[in-house]
């Protein structure tokens, strides 16, 4: 175990399994001399080079299409877009190629192809620079999506994906990078797709969260404590698909649950889960399944608007709260 | 050039391939027998596809469109597979995932056929730098029609392969229409060829019904590439028979305009050039029709006697692993 940030946690993972496998490439927008726009990829380039670190014009499609590309003929890729507000520019590659190639083609191919981003708000970064966009990909069959909510998780999922043959897009936290936590030293290091974590055993409500919204939501739980209420808080880790075995064990115990995210509230991963709740766990309910979610609006620049836009630990609190104060 | 009599031979038969398979293909949707949408027909263009193909190794990569069937034959497919994937049976290339715009072999290196104008060229760019890096010395060909020359992938794509030197070979068939809109109208610059050569690469603009104007052409450009000196950009004129789809009733052209086209036939113009030249024969370029329509009905019945695929089996090939 050693101590370090987000970000280096990102860069120890794609060193060791570039070091592991020669195949391995990273391209993208400024991620070789100048080290990714977050910092993220410092030390890459110099370490591998120009062959297998590589920049690459502003053409988010061509970077995802050429990924694509060299993952159909042997190379297993590591494509970065700067923001995922700019997946926009590249959704054809990822919604009609990327995610669908080896359905059409019969199963004549694998997709070894990871897209990493990052996205949230929190800084001012407003309405272009700021977005949750997760549910855009998790709605299309074919790709996996995983959002790292620690160090730990930044290192061990990044590795499972790139070490996978299908793709997986893997979305970082900007709020993040800079927070440090334990991760295992370990070259094999590796967390699996699909699980999700309780990372706070508690016996009266299900908080499930992700991403920069765990923390969060692990501040609003102790908040709680003092209300005598004692949350069982969920890191989903990945988001398609869901671990919904994970929440029904925690809701037969609980039978509560209140979902947290940072994308907009409608159609989002807690409409989702709450869909699924209502098919598998009606049963289990002892209050109606909460949101809390940002305001569907686009991400405001200054700050106190931005503040009143997204979730924070108050907010999960008072939702918290809520489910035991109803008649 | 040099071309063996053998050489001739299989190109007169690869463009009676793509020309007779799509023929009879065109009949059975009339008859409904095709699911879907009306299949998206290179009748006219065969010169492009078997003049390139022919130029290229197995080893070399190819990504095709919409309107494919004549790219992949030339690659060498198997018709009954073909067919069968179109008619979304069993034993198609996808197994009935993929259909007309979506068949390929990838066993033959043809890594893709995409339903989405420009979606293939980005791609392209990732088969070349994987070729570079794996030493295979494989050069990529990517197809697009005209209308795709509008589309920002083709911009991103050619700038991406120029600036990394990639062995790629853009090759525009440019049919004068993006469905119903004429290129005269939407292309700005007048030249396909020209905009690759905007991006720093050689660029040709060439009569793409001339098979053997094409394949010399093909030779060169697979060369420079190959070679290492990177993409080049072949723009090769030529002209759609049947409409965008065959459902499609050709109100935005004339029907003189379509004889013009008609008059300089690919097929027919090789075939008088081999017959001139005393390399194939009128007898033999009929027994090698009637060998391509014995094939062309061999696929059919093959077809037609294959299996649907199981309903049970939906879900299989989205992944390859399971969590």
């Amino acid at each position: 175990m050693a101590e370090m940030t987000y970000r280096n946690a990102v860069a120890q993972a794609i060193t060791e399994e570039m070091e592991r496998d020669p195949n391995v490439i990273l391209m993208g927008e400024d991620v070789g001399r100048f080290g990714g726009a977050m910092a993220a990829t410092k030390g890459i380039y110099e370490k591998f080079g120009a062959k297998r670190v590589i920049d690459t014009p502003i053409s988010e499609a061509a970077i995802i299409g050429a990924a694509l590309g060299a993952a159909l003929t042997g190379l297993r890729p590591i494509a970065e877009i700067m923001f995922v507000d700019f997946m926009t520019c590249c959704m054809d590659q990822i919604a009609n190629q990327v995610a669908k190639v080896r359905y059409m083609l019969g199963g004549q191919v694998n997709v070894p192809l990871v897209i990493r981003t990052q996205g949230g708000a929190g800084k001012s970064y407003a309405a272009q620079h700021s977005q949750n966009l997760e549910v855009w990909f998790a709605a299309i069959p074919g790709l996996r999506v995983v959002m790292p909510a620690t160090p730990a998780d930044a290192k061990g999922l990044l590795k499972t994906a790139i070490r996978s043959n299908d793709p997986v897009m893997v979305i970082e936290n900007k709020v993040l990078y800079g927070e440090k936590g334990e991760v295992p030293d370990s070259n094999e290091y590796l967390v699996p797709i699909g699980k999700a974590t309780v990372v706070r055993p508690g016996k009266n409500v299900t908080v499930v969260s992700y991403s920069r919204q765990l923390f969060e939501s692990l501040k609003a739980a102790e908040i709680c404590v003092s209300a005598g209420i004692d949350c069982e808080v969920i890191d989903l880790k990945t988001i398609s698909p869901l671990d919904m075995n994970t929440i029904l064990k925690s809701l037969e115990k609980t039978g509560r649950l209140v979902i947290v995210e940072e994308g907009h509230k409608s159609f989002g991963v807690g409409a989702e889960i709450s869909a699924e709740i209502m098919e598998k766990g009606f049963d289990l309910l002892e209050a109606p399944v909460a949101r809390v979610a940002s305001l569907d609006t686009p991400i405001p620049f200054s700050p106190v608007l931005e503040k009143a836009t997204i979730p924070n630990s108050d907010k999960i609190a008072s939702a918290i709260k809520k489910l035991f104060t109803a008649a | 050039m040099n071309i063996t009599v053998q050489q001739h031979e299989q190109m007169l038969q690869q463009m009676l391939r793509v020309r007779h398979f799509e023929e009879n293909l065109y009949q059975m949707y009339l008859a409904k027998q095709v699911p879907g949408m009306s299949p998206h027909l290179s009748v006219g263009q065969e010169a492009v596809a078997v003049g390139v193909c022919t130029a290229l190794d197995e080893k070399d990569y190819v990504l095709t469109t919409h309107r494919g069937h004549g790219h992949v034959l030339a690659k060498g497919a198997n018709m009954n597979r073909m067919l069968a994937e179109i008619l979304g049976k069993e034993t198609g290339y996808c197994h009935g995932r993929g259909g007309s715009m979506h068949i390929a072999d990838v066993s033959l290196n043809i890594i893709g056929a995409n339903g989405i104008v420009g979606g293939g060229l980005p791609i392209a760019v990732g088969a070349a730098l994987s070729s570079v890096y794996l030493n295979k010395n494989a050069v990529t060909v990517c197809f697009f029609g005209d209308a795709a020359s509008n589309i920002g992938t083709f911009h991103e794509s050619l700038n991406m392969a120029a600036i990394w030197k990639l062995p790629v070979v853009w090759v525009c068939e440019n049919n004068q229409y993006g469905l119903s809109t004429s290129i005269k109208d939407m292309l700005a610059g007048n030249s396909i060829a020209g905009r690759g050569i905007a991006y720093g690469m050689p660029g040709y603009t060439i009569d793409g019904n001339d098979v053997l104007g094409v394949y010399e052409m093909a030779i060169k450009a697979v060369e420079y590439a190959r070679s290492g000196k990177g993409p080049s950009i072949i723009e090769a004129k030529t002209y759609r028979w049947y409409g965008h789809g065959a459902s499609d009733n050709r109100s935005y052209r004339t029907r003189d305009e379509e004889n013009e086209w008609k008059a300089k036939c690919p097929i027919i113009k090789y075939a008088d050039y081999l017959a001139k030249e005393g390399i194939v024969s009128k007898t033999q370029f009929d027994s090698m029709e009637k060998k391509t329509q014995e094939e062309v009905q061999a696929a059919i019945k093959f077809s037609n006697e294959s299996p649907l695929p199981s309903p049970d089996t939906v879900c299989n090939y989205i992944f390859s692993e399971t969590l």
